[in-house]
């Protein structure tokens, strides 16, 4: 028998019930929660008569609805703060931990889980979003679900899923100066379009993979939903070890021994067989920027925006509303491009490290006039470091100011909307339509390159300024 | 707690042959303050079908009187991007029961079966069929079967076959609801648990 992928070995050792022709009833062992897609959820719940199946293994926390400033005041839009009081409301109603505003431990989910010890490998994870993939860079199955299925765990910790293909994606080589994580996921979507990843769970290795922090192996699976993949992760080792140890709610002492023992059997036999598999050299791998409406429309920042005859026929629809939505020419220079908006963060780029990429790169220059920036923390324990090792002093001697933590401009819930018509260089996910704003338009990039952009005003290749 | 049973559909459809139709297209984030899953459908499409004052855009599909119906005819990737179930209870309080597409994101297929809306996934071919014989005669009739699994063309009589899991297509004959199935394995759960202790 040929051996078992990560994903098969966390996956199958969480079936608690087959159904024949159906899914599987997986046991989820962490569910987190915020405000946006979990009230429908308890308000089925109530209607059904029933108590949360297991309290103690959700956590709460208010992040894509709130204020990233003055946010020891009470939220001024109504809705909004109706929203994020049902959280707490339905958390103390169930017995369930949330971290609210103004808690040390608030953030944005993706970020706090990791943060706290609460991911951990081998773990099922799920929340009703669709970067939840982003734990999956401890050797976690973690996956976005929809309200329903928020319900489906609250009621029974179970949930009903069919089991995705597997997927590996090899990045072999060392990284060029200024190339980081962003650029290495960014690449693999174009590569693979938006949707090339459609019904697959992703395992991410090869001697890049390997060479990342944390940090960067989250910015990596991050974005597996981009390219339409169920989830992505990557097989935990020494670096993840050494990321969990002391951690809050990691185990201490002999518990963690034990545990890391566990967790080394986490990986892929090598016998194991893919249904899908693909290599990338990391020295095909530039500074990336995307042009278009989708996060699979990327291409090297210090190249042009490829022409009609570089598009494949059945994507030229696509290819000609988003040039025509973002305003470029066919074959366009990027270097150059004015900018008006540069957003730092969201579960993709909100990390200490990707904050202190930022400060390094600003450090004794000063941001273009014509640059409105928005630097936003992932979580109440980035801002607090960002503090404490002088970041945040750095960006504002530059002209920047550091913003309370929250989603954010990422898709533009609350306040931090990009006006219509103005161009924003994010690191966040998503440069679909409107999407940080109504007429807004987005281009996907490192923190590195917002860096750059942000004290150049224009499209930049960041290496220019190293 | 039972969902509405999903009969067989005979209905004109609405065409959006626009590919990679992400659920931030189908309902914007600064609609989903909302706490309740009601109402949605006003706002579906919202920055397609409305101008920034509120006005319909003529052009968009939904503000044109020639097209109606309970199926939704799409271009490929549809619902990709965000979890939000939002998406498919904004398509199914607007009125359509069915999304047909030649590909559907995993989240979205999901949230749509959760919610009594069928995506039905079609190859390219009969796509193009689809949005050809609806645009040249709006009031086109088409039939989904969910019991045979079959999606015709009725005019022509073309057909094709469908794929869903056989435990969601009951669910979706007899509205049943994952819930009640997962409350009635509690022990196995709890034996699960114990299991792993």
């Amino acid at each position: 028998m040929a051996g078992k992928t990560l994903f098969d070995k966390v996956w199958d050792a969480h079936v608690v019930h087959q159904i024949e022709g159906g899914p599987d009833v997986l046991y989820i062992d962490r569910h987190l929660i915020h405000e946006v897609t979990s009230p429908q959820a308890f308000a089925g719940l109530e209607k059904r008569g029933l108590k949360v199946f297991r309290p103690q293994n959700t956590v709460a926390t208010p992040d894509h609805n709130v204020p990233t400033i003055n946010q020891h005041l009470a939220i001024k839009d109504e809705l909004s703060r109706f929203q994020v009081n049902k959280l707490t409301e339905n958390c103390e109603k169930h017995g369930i931990t949330l971290y609210g505003l103004g808690h040390p431990y608030q953030g944005i989910v993706h970020v706090i889980g990791p943060q706290l010890g609460i991911t951990q490998p081998g773990m099922t994870i799920v929340c009703g979003d669709s970067h939840t993939s982003t734990h999956g860079a401890f050797g976690a199955v973690a996956f976005g679900i929809g309200t329903s299925e928020v319900e489906m765990v609250l009621a029974s910790q179970c949930i009903m899923q069919p089991k995705p293909k597997r997927m590996r994606i090899n990045v072999e080589g060392e990284l060029k100066e200024g190339v980081t994580a962003k650029d290495i996921i960014l690449y693999i979507i174009s590569k693979i379009t938006a949707s090339g990843g459609t019904g697959y769970f992703i395992e991410y290795a090869g001697s890049a993979i390997r060479s990342l922090s944390m940090e960067g192996r989250m910015t990596i699976c991050n974005m597996s939903i981009e390219c339409g993949a169920r989830g992505g992760l990557i097989a935990p080792d020494k670096t993840t070890f050494e990321y969990i140890r002391d951690r809050e709610f990691a185990p201490k002492g002999d518990d963690f021994d034990k545990a890391v023992e566990k967790w080394r059997t986490l990986k892929t036999d090598e016998d194991a067989v893919f249904d899908k598999e693909l290599t990338y050299d990391t020295a095909d791998i530039e500074p990336m920027i995307t042009y278009g409406t989708n996060p699979g429309m990327g291409t090297n920042i210090s190249g042009n925006i490829p022409s009609e005859s570089d598009i494949e026929a059945s994507n030229l629809v696509t290819y000609k509303k988003a040039l025509k939505y973002m305003g470029f020419e066919p074959g366009q220079q990027l270097e150059g491009i004015p900018v008006d908006y540069v957003f730092v963060g969201s579960c993709t780029n909100g990390r200490i490290e990707d904050l202190r990429a930022v400060a390094e790169f600003v450090k004794g220059k000063k941001k273009a006039d014509n640059i409105t920036a928005w630097i936003v923390p992932g979580s109440r324990q980035v801002e607090q470091q960002a503090w404490e090792e002088g970041i945040a002093d750095i960006l504002e001697e530059a002209g920047f100011k550091l913003r309370q933590p929250g989603c954010s401009a990422c898709l533009a819930m609350n306040d931090d909307k990009i006006p219509a018509g103005k161009l924003a260089v994010s690191t966040s996910n998503r440069n679909f339509e409107g999407r940080q704003g109504p007429g807004s338009r987005t281009m996907l990039a490192s923190p590195l390159t917002a860096a750059a952009v942000a004290v150049t005003g224009k499209i930049i290749d960041p290496r220019k300024l190293l | 707690m039972a969902i509405a049973k999903f009969v067989t559909i005979e209905s004109t459809a609405v065409p959006l042959p626009i590919e990679n139709v992400d659920t931030d297209q189908i309902i914007p984030a600064r609609f989903l303050k909302a706490t309740t899953r009601d109402g949605f459908g006003d706002n579906l499409f919202r920055d397609w079908r409305y101008d920034k004052e509120g006005n319909p855009i003529p052009d968009f599909v939904l503000n044109q009187n020639v097209y109606s119906g309970e199926i939704l005819v799409a271009g490929k990737n549809f619902g990709s991007g965000s979890s939000r179930e939002h998406a498919a209870w904004a398509i199914h309080d607007y009125g359509f029961k069915v999304v047909v597409s030649s590909f559907f994101a995993d989240i979205f297929k999901n949230n749509a079966l959760n919610n009594g809306l069928l995506p039905v996934q079609v190859s390219e071919g009969f796509l193009s069929k689809l949005f050809k014989a609806i645009e040249e005669y709006p009031a086109t009739k088409i039939k989904v079967d969910l019991v045979n699994q079959e999606i015709t063309l009725l005019p022509t009589g073309d057909k094709e076959q469908f794929d869903i899991n056989s435990y969601k297509k009951e669910c979706l004959l007899n509205g049943y609801d994952d819930i009640d199935y997962l409350l009635n394995l509690k022990d196995k759960i709890e034996e699960f648990e114990k299991s792993r202790a």
